[in-house]
This record gives C-alpha cells, sequence and structure tokens, in this order.
C-alpha cells in the first residue's frame, strides 16, 4: 500500500468522491462555529473595537492563499519527475480556489486598514506580496487557458510554478528590505507567549481548520472533475478514430 | 447581535464579501463538477449503446 | 554556441531586426512622463531612478517575443535542438544576444535621459551600474517568459503577465540602488542583492528555459 496508488485516476476517484461531502459539511460546520463563536461570543478588543471579528476571515484565507500555491509547487514538482496525470490537474484545480483566498484576503485586509491605519492601500510588504501573489495566480492561470493541449500545458504550467515559487521568496525579501510595513507582527506563533489570547485564538483555530478542509474538499472535487473532462476527450478522440477507420 | 459600533459597516461588508466569494468558488466548482459528470455518463452511455 | 550569438546579433542588427526599437521606446516613455506628472523639476529629480527602471524594464520586454519566435516560426529552432549544442546554451546564448541588443544600449542611453529628468548629478554612476548589473536578469527571466509561450499565437500578451511579476525582484534593488546613490547613501547592500540576482538568473534559468523548449518543440 503505497500513496501513489492513488495516481490512478480510477483509484483517486473512487476513495474521494465519497469523502468530499464529509469534509464539505465538516468544513461548513466548523466555519459555522468558528464565525459564529468569533463573531457573537468574543469581545471586542480594546484597540481594534470590533474590527478584531474580520481576523477570522483575513488570517485564514491568507494561510490558504499562501499554503494553496504550496501544494501546487509541491504536485507541479510529483508531474514533472513521476507523470501522473492526477498531479497535474490536482494543481490546475488548485490554482483559482487559491486565487480566491488571495483575494478574500486583499479585500478583509483592506476593509480592516480603512478604519485601523486609515487607508485602504498601503505598500506594506505584506500587502505587497499578496498583491504580486495575486499577479502570480492570474498568470498560471492565464497560462493554463492559453495552451490547448493538456500534457503541454500541463509541463509548461509545472515549469513556471517553480520557477514562480522562487521569484515569489525573492519577491517576499524584496519588498521587505523596500519598505518598512505598517502591518502587524505574526500573531500567530508556536512561542505561544507572543499569541492574542485565547478568546481570540480558539474560534480563530476553527476558522482556520474550515478553511483547510474547504480547500481539500474542493480541491478534490475539481480534479475530479478534471479527471472526468479528460476521459471525455480521451473517449471523444477514440469515437472519431473509430469512425474514420470504419 | 454583539456592539459592532462604528466599525458595524467595515465588519459586515467584509464578511459579506468574504462569504459571498466563498460561495461563488463553492457554486461554480459544484456547477461544474456536475455537468462534467452528466457529460461523461452521456459520451460513456453512447460508446456502449 | 559563440557562432549562435554571433548570428543572433547580425539578425538583430539587420533593417527589420527591430534593434533600435527598444531604444526609441525608452525615450517616449521618458519624455511621456513629465506630460503626465508635470514639469516641476523638483518632483522629476525625485521620481527620475524610478521611472527610468521601469521604462528600461518596459523596454526590454517589448523586444523578448523575438527571442524564440522567429526561430520557431522559420524552423530553425527544432534544428538547433538536434544540434550538438544543449538547449541550455541555446537558451543561454538567445538570452545574451538579446542583452547586447537591447539592455546594453537602454544602460548607455539611460544617463542621457536622465539628464532630461534632472536626475542628481550623483546618482549617474549607479544608474550606469545598476541598468549595467540589472539588465542581464531582465534578459534571461524575458528568454524564460519567451521559450514558455513560444507555441503560441498571441502569445506576447500572456508573456507580458508572466514575465512582469518575475520582474518585481530586480525592479526593486535595481531602483534602490539608484535612489540611495541620487541621495548620497551607502549602496553596498541593494547592489549586492541585485548581482546575486542576476549572477541566479543567469546560472540557472537557461535550465528552466531548455526545459519549457523542450516540452513545446515535442
Amino acid at each position: 500500500m503505497s500513496i501513489w496508488e492513488y495516481a490512478n485516476p480510477k483509484k483517486f476517484m473512487d476513495t474521494t468522491a465519497p469523502a468530499v461531502p464529509w469534509l464539505f459539511w465538516g468544513s461548513v460546520a466548523l466555519l459555522v462555529v468558528g464565525l459564529v463563536w468569533g463573531f457573537f461570543l468574543t469581545p471586542n478588543a480594546e484597540n481594534f473595537q470590533s474590527t478584531v471579528k474580520i481576523i477570522y476571515l483575513h488570517v485564514p484565507a491568507a494561510l490558504m492563499a499562501i499554503n494553496a500555491w504550496f501544494m501546487m509547487l509541491v504536485t507541479s514538482i510529483i508531474w514533472l519527475v513521476r507523470r501522473h496525470h492526477v498531479s497535474a490537474l490536482a494543481a490546475k484545480a488548485a490554482a483559482p480556489i487559491g486565487l480566491v483566498m488571495t483575494v478574500i484576503a486583499l479585500v478583509t485586509g483592506a476593509i480592516w486598514g480603512q478604519p485601523m491605519w486609515g487607508t485602504w492601500w498601503a505598500w506594506d510588504p505584506r500587502l505587497t506580496s499578496f498583491l504580486i501573489l495575486f499577479l502570480f495566480y492570474l498568470g498560471y492561470l492565464a497560462l493554463w487557458e492559453a495552451i490547448s493541449d493538456p500534457d503541454t500545458a500541463a509541463d509548461l504550467t509545472s515549469v513556471l510554478c517553480i520557477v514562480g515559487s522562487v521569484f515569489a521568496v525573492l519577491s517576499r525579501y524584496a519588498v521587505n528590505f523596500w519598505n518598512q510595513g505598517l502591518h502587524q507582527g505574526a500573531s500567530l506563533s508556536l512561542d505561544k507567549e507572543e499569541n492574542v489570547s485565547d478568546v481570540y485564538y480558539i474560534p480563530l483555530l476553527v476558522c482556520m481548520a474550515a478553511f483547510v478542509l474547504l480547500f481539500v474538499a474542493l480541491v478534490l472535487m475539481r480534479t475530479g472533475t478534471e479527471i472526468r473532462l479528460r476521459r471525455i476527450r480521451a473517449l471523444e478522440a477514440r469515437a472519431e478514430r473509430g469512425a474514420a477507420g470504419a | 447581535m454583539p456592539e459592532l459600533g462604528k466599525y458595524a459597516v467595515a465588519v459586515l461588508s467584509a464578511y459579506a464579501i468574504s462569504l459571498a466569494l466563498l460561495a461563488v468558488i463553492i457554486g461554480m466548482s459544484v456547477a461544474r463538477y456536475r455537468r462534467v459528470k452528466a457529460a461523461l455518463e452521456r459520451v460513456e452511455r453512447g460508446r456502449n449503446g | 554556441m559563440i557562432a549562435l550569438l554571433i548570428r543572433d546579433l547580425r539578425l538583430a542588427v539587420r533593417a527589420g531586426g527591430g534593434f533600435g526599437l527598444g531604444l526609441a521606446f525608452f525615450l517616449i516613455v521618458v519624455v511621456l512622463v513629465p506630460f503626465g506628472v508635470g514639469a516641476e523639476t523638483a518632483v522629476l529629480s525625485r521620481i527620475a531612478p524610478g521611472i527610468l527602471w521601469v521604462a528600461a524594464l518596459l523596454a526590454a520586454l517589448l523586444s523578448l517575443d523575438r527571442i524564440f519566435a522567429l526561430d520557431f516560426e522559420d524552423g530553425s529552432l527544432p534544428l538547433l535542438a538536434t544540434s550538438p549544442l544543449p538547449l541550455e546554451g541555446v537558451a543561454l546564448a538567445k538570452g545574451v544576444a538579446h542583452w547586447v541588443t537591447t539592455g546594453l544600449p537602454l544602460t548607455l542611453a539611460a544617463p542621457v535621459l536622465g539628464v532630461l529628468l534632472n536626475m542628481e548629478s550623483g546618482a549617474y554612476p549607479w544608474l550606469l551600474a545598476s541598468l549595467a548589473l540589472g539588465t542581464p536578469a531582465l534578459s534571461m527571466i524575458g528568454a524564460f517568459g519567451a521559450a514558455l509561450t513560444v507555441g503560441l499565437r498571441r502569445g506576447g500578451l500572456l508573456m507580458s503577465l508572466l514575465v512582469l511579476p518575475l520582474y518585481v525582484p530586480t525592479l526593486i534593488f535595481g531602483a534602490e540602488v539608484v535612489r540611495k546613490g541620487a541621495m548620497g547613501m551607502a549602496v553596498g547592500t541593494p547592489l549586492l542583492m541585485l548581482g546575486g540576482i542576476t549572477f541566479g538568473c543567469v546560472a540557472l534559468l537557461p535550465f528552466a528555459s531548455a526545459a519549457a523548449l523542450r516540452v513545446n518543440l515535442r
């Protein structure tokens, strides 16, 4: 029993299709719990007042925006090394979700920044990095759209994803160097002493778990869609060949 | 309803926009999943029958 | 590899090769900026480093799609791929040729345009140094973008979308060198970072470009 068995599209579909509803509704349940808890049951923070509630959407979205790209990087490398189609399709499936997460993080950040910093947008390192990440997602998706042959598209986008990752990290450091920012330091870390207080921390964790589950459910579902699309295309090509041969 | 104070518009709009965006991506994924699944079934039936 | 480089340079310099268009574009962008932001010399001299860098970057972008597209259309690219020279070498030679025909002229022309924008006199050596050090990275990144989109119709627009985000670190450090130079501050750190990016790009990106070319030639 090895993880590579799931590279077989049939096996992948049989395993993931029943899991998707569980993951999805689990994520919805967690999201409802986390958001209701965060929205109705936590006090307003002294310095942020009620805007502290935005954190329950902003932080999980930002987390998933980065992790989605990271997942695409891993699956791209697996595709290039082991040529498993499921892997390439999973990367393609994850990109739009990552894009939406990036937009949510940017929009909630802007809405939060307006009352707190007095501006919708500042060229702060974290904000700028996210904007650059947004551009990377756009370019990646545009390249997928532009190439008609699926294997060529998978190869080229994988190469782009790897090179893009290197440059994304470079940009992060360059932007840091370029402008010191307004953004608060990381509000979460493993070092518990610096963390936000438990009152906010626990519902935030619930929301983060909900976003992770939602991402997994959506990626599995979208990968399934891509696998089926591939199968349709293969069957149609075979039918055409058959018609031509007869 | 909790006391949102003068930032009520900001907080509520952040929630509304985020949840709407999530709903859009979920809706699009589900719709596409169903459409493709139906199309594949059609193609496979056509091949066997 | 040298022969390929010389051939590319000849093709670029020959009439219709597009040589000089990039320079003219650079000039026009810089001339347009004062019309957009006003003729106040204090403002212009403050934004001059950034404008010159952004304009140079756009001018370099303009000629990128020619790197591989012409050879792809007339069929010499598959020939190059089967020649004893590894495709990585081809990608490197193409990048160098692009730099010699656009990056180098842009670097030499930039100080003249700096005069138009009233740049601080202390910034000129740093402008030259940062462009000389930074534009090879632009050419190598551009060659990678061109390799990704070589087989596509209307690939030029897509390539801009792919390449411009990759230009961010180069632009940041390059413009930072000139800005700090203009204010008489130490420029060591950004200059070193810029050099690091350029050498990293020259050393590693030909492999990525060659991988993309192989896929596109399949």
